[in-house]
């Protein structure tokens, strides 16, 4: 049933993928029954789950040993608990929204097929990873997503900044793999197994510094992953594919898979406090990284990204933050799949009505052109933004409550940032929501043709450059008032008595965390502070009108619209430094190791020439060969018994 | 004399004055045991009256339809064996002590089976070719026995002639490949090791393209396989004269010194170890001669490149299951009170198999060619798994047989796909780019080289890693890394082949892929899926093998 579980999506992209231009016309049918196929087994599953007692919720299924070894057992073996129940409910859930959605997204592009099948391979490594048993078996789904990952952003290969986004998302996912490979390695060494459960049992027999190293390195995996800096330069790029993939991959699924990883890791974050710390500073720095990035962009796309950045710090700093926090990161990462992902397609929907213009500044007054898309996108973002009642409101309080309870000096920044981050938040996203739906129409007054955005392809229909805004079909719309409900009520129905965190507490355990001030307090701090944001943003982009053209801007401006200077950083640093390494290493190479190989092969190269020759073709020379051979044999068989 | 006393004469006259009667004892058979092998034999005789009976243009249908029913009802029939037990708990010896059924004979039998169905797919390919004057032809020549390039061939041709009678060669050829990992005394080794080969040798010269090398090829083969014979049959009169016996169990009672009563003339010989040696030595020899073993591997490369390719590829792949289990039943039932004598020159013999197959490969420049070396290479790695001497090795080297046998039988048949004007373009410069041509079938053939190379996820990894294991565990562990070197080595040529299909550029007169029938392509197919399921999911297999790797003696 599991097995079952991934095996429909993968059939789906083996499917697509293998079948050829047959399949155009139904692929996306095919694509989007299977994931579907895969929700419904979800969900069976969930409600077998819940016929069983709470610490009965652990189902394991072996489906066998891929290479039994003594001592090296490569099981293919999937767990399936609360903690991945619900992964699988999200990634099934979202992804067989996207997939509807992605029906009437990619109407008109003729890889179609192609996108399907990649978005099946993605839902099926997805699974695998949040389903493995065993480091080893997650390993392979970690590796799948970043395979998808990396086909669908560079989508539209013809696009050179697609391509090389892509290609940059493939290279800063190494960096995070290396560490997971080492980590993995690591475990073995030290455990002796990769399967969960005994290495998570065999903590407590293991020294500190090890356990460090590990967690360490499952944090360095977690941040090329999930877009946490210093590995973070990735995401913002990775926007320039479709966006479905942005809404799936980029804010509702694959990012968070390091929060799992951190979270079912958690046996060994917990005996390792010096690494727990650094989780929770990569955490509250990224949150605060992404949301000054979300203020300065000016694509839509890319605004978000920053927010989605932001959102993942708080469940990095909640997973750091141990038991108190654990059953918080995946509440919130459970809400922000549905806001996040609502917020994507709205944009996306945005840009299909505005011949894929993404700059927000020739947006302006769409809610009465748009209004399901204004409606569902406008109930995303006060979810985001946590407005009381809402899902980010309940999920984003408690990780700001946990971030206080931490205690001492550490828990007072710790909560200060995620609070001052939730003012951010309200900031920026508000930015978003004044420059896209409100103000006056800016893209009335565009000059004809845009010449920063030469790729595009007018359509048909529209006949020039001024867009004529319109609602998206149906088969876009729905998924997306189906995501805002979730974005609503989520939350609520989450958060109320604490449902969620007494559903996953068998698996990631549990604690209550003693804030130093009342619970209440902090909530209305929260909300102070958002009404304060949204204020702000108001002030700025809601009284005035807003230039078609970016002015420049403070120098925090300037620099949050660069990254805060992350990939000039990288460029002077790694890049050049690397190029350095490499350069002196070129040398060495040609010089000493290509000399000894290349003189080994010359070397084979020349013996098998010469034995070559032995072959010579006569029947005669062949016998006499035959004749030596077998003489030698008799001799050497006669000398070994006199020996 | 009178008729009545003449009869009277082998009747009751000839009887002892005791009255007791000296009758000739029926020899019991054990038909059902034996029923996959005669259910190939007869086959194959009734494809000859196929040939004598039926009109010509039903035969090739007829005689496909024969060969395809005996081989899948011979597989039924071993499986149907192996289900009741005669593979593990039933296992004996049928036919008077000739034949033996147990595992390893059943496993090896079932995959000459399912190997020789897939070849048979590939002898019966149609289309490849160019119809001949309206004629849809195949890989054989029109009449053999007409002289290349003379009237009489180009009369045949023009007919449309097809050498049909390719159907029961092969069929014997596979009956006799059934017996020999089978056979329980020398005789019946020596008989069935002629059955099998003596097919072989026609087939081998009856290629409808450059007839000239295909027939040179047969005359190589068969010259020195007859030298091998001769070898061998010495060394099994040897043997006979140390043991008095031609039985394997007897053999190895006598070797042991276990032997009951011991006859006046056995106790002569017995001490003579100068015999035993010698015999073992010259059968090992005719048995690694026939696997293509360093140094008796010279014909290989000429014959698998002269021969038609299917019959490359079958010989490839099942006369190394057939001759490997033969070799696997005569160390470790025969001899293996004799172990410390033939391990440390198996040894020897294994290295540099593999080292010379792997470094000769490396400068060949025509794709037959370069198998050719890659099996005398297999071969060497296969032996490591024999020299084990322990059960893993038995079973290792079943696994390993299915796997190779699978991956050279769909390798030869993608090879017979690549065609230009010439025929079959076997030069490996002509492949360059191919895989810019046709995706699918170079990619299906870089699977194949992969799996050669033995790299994990294909079947050629696991049956590599089940040898060495075996050998390394068997205490034969320099061996191992010589045999991973040689790995290395070879690796570099398999992926030198797929670079060049991949990231050459075509050449604009570079040769095609010829459009094939179902046959082949379900043959490529097979033997594809085995490779990866035999790669990806291995364990049931290895399972498979450990059970059927127990010899009954």
């Amino acid at each position: 049933m599991i097995a079952l579980l991934i095996a429909a999506p993968l059939l789906g992209a083996a499917v697509l993928l293998c079948g050829g231009r047959r399949l155009d016309r139904a692929g996306h049918w095919i694509g989007t029954a299977l994931a579907a196929l895969s929700f419904v087994l979800g969900a069976v599953l969930f409600a077998g789950l819940l016929g069983r007692g709470a610490e009965d919720r652990t189902l394991v299924q072996h489906l066998y040993s891929w290479i039994p070894v003594e001592g090296f057992q490569a099981d293919v073996a999937f767990r399936l608990d609360q903690l991945s129940i619900t992964f699988v409910l999200l990634i099934t859930g979202v992804g067989s929204l996207i997939h509807v959605y992605s029906i009437g997204y990619m109407e008109h592009d003729e890889r179609r097929r192609r996108f399907f099948g990649y978005l099946n391979l993605f839902l099926a490594a997805m699974l695998i990873l949040v389903l493995a048993d065993n480091y080893l078996l997650l390993y392979l789904g970690w590796e799948g997503v970043g395979l998808a990952s990396y086909l669908l952003i560079g989508f539209w290969q013809h696009k050179p900044s697609a391509a090389t986004a892509a290609k940059k998302a493939f290279l800063v996912n190494r960096v995070g793999d290396m560490g997971l490979s080492i980590a993995i390695m690591l475990m073995f060494t030290t455990f002796g197994t990769f399967a969960f459960t005994p290495v998570l049992d065999g903590v407590g027999k293991t020294g500190e510094g090890t356990l460090t190293a590990i967690a360490l390195m499952l944090l360095l995996a977690a941040c090329g992953k999930s877009a946490q800096v210093p590995l973070q330069s990735w995401l913002g790029d990775a926007m320039e594919g479709p966006t479905p993939v942005s809404a799936l991959i980029h804010a509702a699924t694959m990012v968070t898979a390091g929060v799992y990883l951190i979270v079912r890791s958690g046996a060994i974050f917990n005996a390792a406090p010096d690494a727990q710390l650094v989780v929770t500073i990569v955490g509250a720095v990224t949150l605060l990284f992404g949301a000054i990035v979300g203020c300065a962009k000016d694509d839509i796309k890319k605004a978000l990204a920053g927010s989605t950045m932001s959102q993942i710090g708080y469940m990095v700093l909640a997973a750091g933050l141990g038991p108190i926090g654990y059953a918080f990161a995946i509440m919130h990462l459970v809400t922000h799949g549905f806001f996040k992902a609502g917020l994507f397609l709205g944009a996306g929907s945005v840009m299909h009505g505005m011949n894929d213009e993404v700059d927000m500044r020739k947006y302006g007054g769409l809610r009465t052109y748009m209004p399901v898309t204004f409606v569902t996108f406008g109930l995303g973002y006060l979810a985001i933004i946590g407005f009381p009642g809402l899902s980010g409101f309940f999920s984003k309080d408690l990780i700001i409550e946990a971030a206080f309870a931490k205690g001492g000096t550490q828990g007072w920044i710790l909560g200060g940032v995620a609070l001052l981050g939730a003012g951010i938040t309200a900031f920026y996203m508000t930015r978003v929501m004044l420059m896209t739906f409100f103000g006056e129409e800016r893209w009335r007054n565009l000059p004809a043709a845009s010449p920063d955005q030469p790729d595009v392809e007018p359509a048909a229909d529209h006949g020039g450059g001024v867009p004529h805004p319109h609602e998206s079909p149906k088969v876009m719309t729905v998924p997306m008032i189906v995501l805002a409900f979730g974005s609503v009520f989520a939350g609520a129905f989450f958060g109320i008595g604490e449902r969620f965190v007494h559903w996953l507490e068998p698996v990631t355990s549990f604690a209550h965390g003693h804030p130093p001030v009342a619970a209440w307090v902090v909530t209305v701090a929260t909300v102070t502070v958002m009404v304060l944001g949204v204020g702000l943003a108001w002030a700025q982009y809601g009284r005035r009108p807003v230039p078609a053209v970016a002015p420049r801007g403070s120098l925090l401006t300037r620099a949050a619209r660069r990254d805060l200077y992350q990939d000039d950083f990288n460029h002077v640093v790694l890049v050049r430094g690397g190029e350095h390494l490499t350069r002196s290493l070129v040398y060495v190479d040609h010089t000493l190791v290509d000399g000894v190989v290349n003189g080994t092969a010359a070397g084979v190269g020349g013996l098998s020439a010469r034995m070559r020759r032995l072959q010579n073709g006569f029947a005669r020379s062949y016998a006499v060969s035959m004749f030596g051979g077998t003489a030698l044999l008799v001799a050497a068989t006669l000398l070994m018994r006199a020996v | 004399m009178s008729a009545s006393a003449v009869h009277g004469l082998w009747t009751d006259l000839a009887a002892p004055a005791d009255g007791s009667i000296a009758k000739i004892p029926a020899p019991t058979i054990e038909y059902a045991q034996l029923s996959p092998v005669m259910i190939v034999i007869g086959a194959a005789v009734l494809g000859i009256l196929v040939e004598a009976f039926v009109p010509r243009r039903a035969r090739y249908h007829a005689q496909l339809f024969v060969s395809a029913v005996a081989l899948a009802a011979g597989f039924a029939a071993v499986v149907a064996l192996a289900v009741g037990g005669h593979a593990t708990t039933r296992a004996g010896i049928a036919a008077e002590g000739a034949i033996a059924v147990d595992g390893p004979a059943l496993f090896l039998q079932g995959v000459i089976l399912l190997v020789g169905l897939v070849a048979l797919f590939t002898f019966a390919e149609r289309r490849l070719d160019p119809a001949a004057h309206g004629n849809r032809v195949d890989s054989f020549a029109a009449q053999a026995a007409s002289v290349p390039g003379s009237d009489s061939e180009k009369a045949a041709v023009k007919a449309g002639f097809t050498t049909t009678e390719v159907f029961p060669l092969l069929l014997f050829a596979v009956g006799g490949m059934m017996v020999f990992p089978a056979a329980n005394d020398l005789l019946t080794l020596f008989i069935a090791l002629e059955v099998f080969s003596l097919p072989l040798y026609l087939l081998c010269a009856l290629a409808r393209r450059k007839r000239l090398l295909s027939q040179e090829a047969a005359v190589k083969y068969f010259l020195l396989g007859a030298f091998a014979s001769a070898f061998t049959l010495f060394g099994i009169a040897l043997l006979y004269g140390y043991a008095g016996s031609v039985s394997y169990g007897r053999i190895a009672q006598v070797v042991e010194g276990t032997v009951g009563e011991v006859s006046p003339a056995l106790a002569g010989t017995m001490g003579n170890d100068v015999l035993l040696l010698l015999g073992a030595a010259l059968v090992t020899m005719g048995l690694l001669f026939k696997v293509g073993a360093v140094p008796f591997h010279m014909w290989t490369p000429d014959v698998y490149q002269g021969a038609p390719t299917p019959v490359t590829g079958f010989m490839a792949s099942a006369t190394k299951v057939a001759a490997f289990g033969a070799l696997l039943r005569l160390l470790y039932v025969v001899l293996p009170g004799l172990r410390w004598d033939w391990r440390p020159v198996m040894w020897g013999v294994a290295a540099v198999t593999m080292v010379i197959g792997a470094i000769v490969a490396i400068t060949q420049t025509d794709i037959k060619r370069l198998l050719a070396y890659s099996s005398i290479a297999h071969a060497g790695f296969i032996l490591a798994g024999v020299i084990a001497a322990k059960p893993e090795g038995i079973s290792s080297v079943l696994f390993y047989l299915a796997a190779y046998s699978f991956v050279t039988v769909g390798a030869f048949a993608v090879v017979t796909l690549v065609r230009d004007a010439g025929g079959e373009a076997t030069h490996l410069s002509k492949w360059a780019g191919l895989g810019r041509r046709s995706p699918l079938v170079a990619a299906v053939f870089a699977v194949f080289l992969l799996a050669f190379a033995g790299i994990p996820l294909t079947s050629g990894f696991a049956g590599k890693f089940a040898v060495f294991k075996a050998a390394a565990e068997g205490g034969a562990a320099p061996l191992v890394v010589v045999g991973v070197l040689s790995s290395a080595v070879a690796a570099f040529f398999y992926i030198r082949v797929i670079v060049l299909m991949f990231f050459s550029e075509p050449k604009p007169d570079g040769p095609t892929v010829a459009v094939a029938s179902p046959l082949t392509t379900v043959a490529i197919a097979v033997g594809a899926a085995v490779t990866v399921v035999l790669g990806v999911a291995p364990q049931y297999f290895l399972d498979l093998a450990s059970q059927a790797g127990t010899f009954v003696r």
